[in-house]
């Protein structure tokens, strides 16, 4: 059985079209880039998974719980909250009540999931202190923490210098071998992913295409898909480059 | 001291108003909506001379106008800080020409406008002090109930709301429990001080520690600290009490301004 099911799903947002049709299934355990130009609706087709976001048509299937990173800005420097802490709101944070300063029930699960994204060394300081790549750990940490079988982030290597991209795509490689989990992942930038993806699925041009990285990240498909001459290189070392991809320009400019 | 009755009323106000202002106040800082508390503080003033108009008692006049405040801001929602900033601008300006208006309609000068301002330890009543821990109860049964995603909603609204938490909800409500804590605070105060206990105990608190039980406690100690020690001094020297809940409450966030970061507590 798969994992994400999408079947001739179609999607709308403010009465406009953002894509149509879009059929593809994700197996169980596959690492997953959801890549394409700003504003083509990658963000749209996590929602649209996760029922945010209705279908207009079609069917939207996912199997198993679901943790999800949306897409973010960092936490200020003034926010004085332990890492930790944050980490355990992800098991019961919407719960009402209080918690017993002198009673934690999760501990072990909560120490489990710090350790698992290695950030034993930090986990007790404030957030608002830690850099970029170590605040995106602790929210994985808060997302693996309620024990999900899909894990879905928007952008997680968006605000991360080239090292931790690669530090934190390697982490998420690691954790979905470990517990076996499927992750879905939005990136700007294929890069820093493309060691460790099975399937990519390209959003462009109100349309949505799914494969594998070698099929479907080439000059061909992506030139047709982007009806814009993008061209993709193999590097000596078996890496693909993409050159040329039309959104390049608006970097930071996110649409939802 | 401690054997007139009028400082007994003054110590047990100041006790709960520490209660009610450290802990509103952690939140409020923590959710960075200090100018929504200090605007909400401007509307005790429309709030006391709108009460002196119709006859009715000052302390209904600042609840049911602070409340009624954080109502107003709320409605300018959250999502959009500047939009925010601006609503809570307009709110605070309208709410002050209303208070003018108000206490010209009235009249005469209203006659404890000093006290209003700056604030007055000495007359308080007994039935105050009954008011204002009925207002204590109210606010700290809210914050049992609601205090984790609260947490959650304040630091993280977006992973919060994705979790299931009723953030618009928790916004409104909170808001209104501002506008009743900082209604009650004001009393004792007076509005244009409300800030000393609501904003440098909590801030100095989470200067000092990231744990959340020990930075309320912390946050309770040094607003506690502050008002009894104020009250204290003002009633040896016979100045304002307002005056010296001020300074020491500023004095002490100072020293945990410098106090080097994270160096304590922390684990």
């Amino acid at each position: 059985m798969a994992a994400i099911e999408l079947e001739n799903a179609s999607v709308s947002r403010g009465g406009r079209s953002v894509w149509a049709r879009a059929t593809l299934a994700v197996e169980p355990g596959e690492f997953v880039a959801v890549l394409g130009p700003n504003g083509a609706g990658k963000s749209t087709l996590l929602e649209a998974l996760l029922g945010l976001l209705p279908l207009t048509s079609g069917r939207a299937v996912v199997h198993g719980e679901v943790g999800y990173l949306p897409q973010r800005h960092a936490f200020d420097s003034s926010t004085r909250v332990r890492g930790i802490d944050l980490v355990r709101l992800g098991v019961d944070g919407a719960r009402f009540g209080v918690p017993l300063p002198w009673r934690n029930p999760y501990a072990a699960r909560i120490a489990e999931a710090i350790r698992v994204v290695g950030a034993e060394s930090f986990a007790k300081r404030a957030i608002g202190e830690l850099s970029g790549g170590e605040q995106q750990r602790l929210l994985i940490a808060q997302a693996l923490v309620g024990e999900p079988d899909l894990l879905f982030l928007d952008e997680p290597l968006d605000s991360l210098d080239l090292p931790n991209q690669l530090a934190v795509a390697a982490l998420l490689d690691r954790i979905r071998g470990e517990r076996s989990l499927t992750v879905l992942l939005v990136a700007h930038d294929v890069n820093p992913l493309l060691p460790h993806l099975d399937r990519v699925i390209y959003v462009a041009g109100g349309r949505v295409l799914s494969g594998r990285p070698e099929d479907v990240i080439t000059t061909e498909t992506l030139t047709e898909l982007y009806q814009a001459p993008v061209e993709v290189l193999r590097t000596a070392g078996g890496r693909l480059v993409v050159v040329g991809q039309p959104d390049v320009h608006t970097h930071h400019g996110h649409a939802h | 001291m401690l054997a007139y009755p009028f400082m007994q009323h003054a110590f047990a106000a100041g006790a709960i108003v520490a209660v009610l202002a450290s802990v509103t106040g952690w939140f409020m800082v923590l959710r960075r909506e200090t100018f929504a508390g200090h605007t909400l503080s401007v509307l005790s003033f429309p709030g006391a001379s709108g009460a002196a108009l119709a006859g009715l008692p000052l302390a209904s006049g600042y609840f049911v106008f602070c409340a009624l405040g954080g109502l107003a801001i709320a409605a300018g929602g959250r999502r959009n800080p500047q939009r925010q900033s601006a609503a809570i601008g307009v709110v605070g300006a309208a709410g002050f020409a209303l208070g003018f208006l108000f206490l010209s309609l009235y009249g005469g000068v209203l006659e404890s406008l000093e006290s209003l301002l700056f604030g007055s330890f000495l007359g308080i009543t007994g039935g105050q002090v009954w008011t204002l821990a009925a207002i204590a109860f109210a606010v700290l049964a809210y914050f049992a109930a609601v205090g984790r995603p609260l947490l959650f909603g304040s630091v993280d609204e977006l992973v919060a709301r994705t979790r299931g938490v009723p953030v618009r909800a928790l916004h409104v409500s909170f808001l209104v429990v501002l506008g009743l804590a900082v209604g009650a605070t004001a009393q004792i105060t007076g509005v244009l001080l409300v800030f000393a206990l609501l904003v440098a105990p909590a801030a100095a608190a989470q200067r000092l520690t990231p744990r959340v039980p020990l930075a309320l406690a912390l946050s309770l100690a040094i607003a506690l600290a502050v008002t009894w020690g104020g009250l204290t001094l003002a009633y040896y020297t016979n100045r304002p009490v307002g005056f010296f809940v001020a300074t020491l409450a500023f004095a002490v966030y100072l020293a945990c301004r410098c106090w080097p970061k994270s160096s304590f507590a922390t684990r």
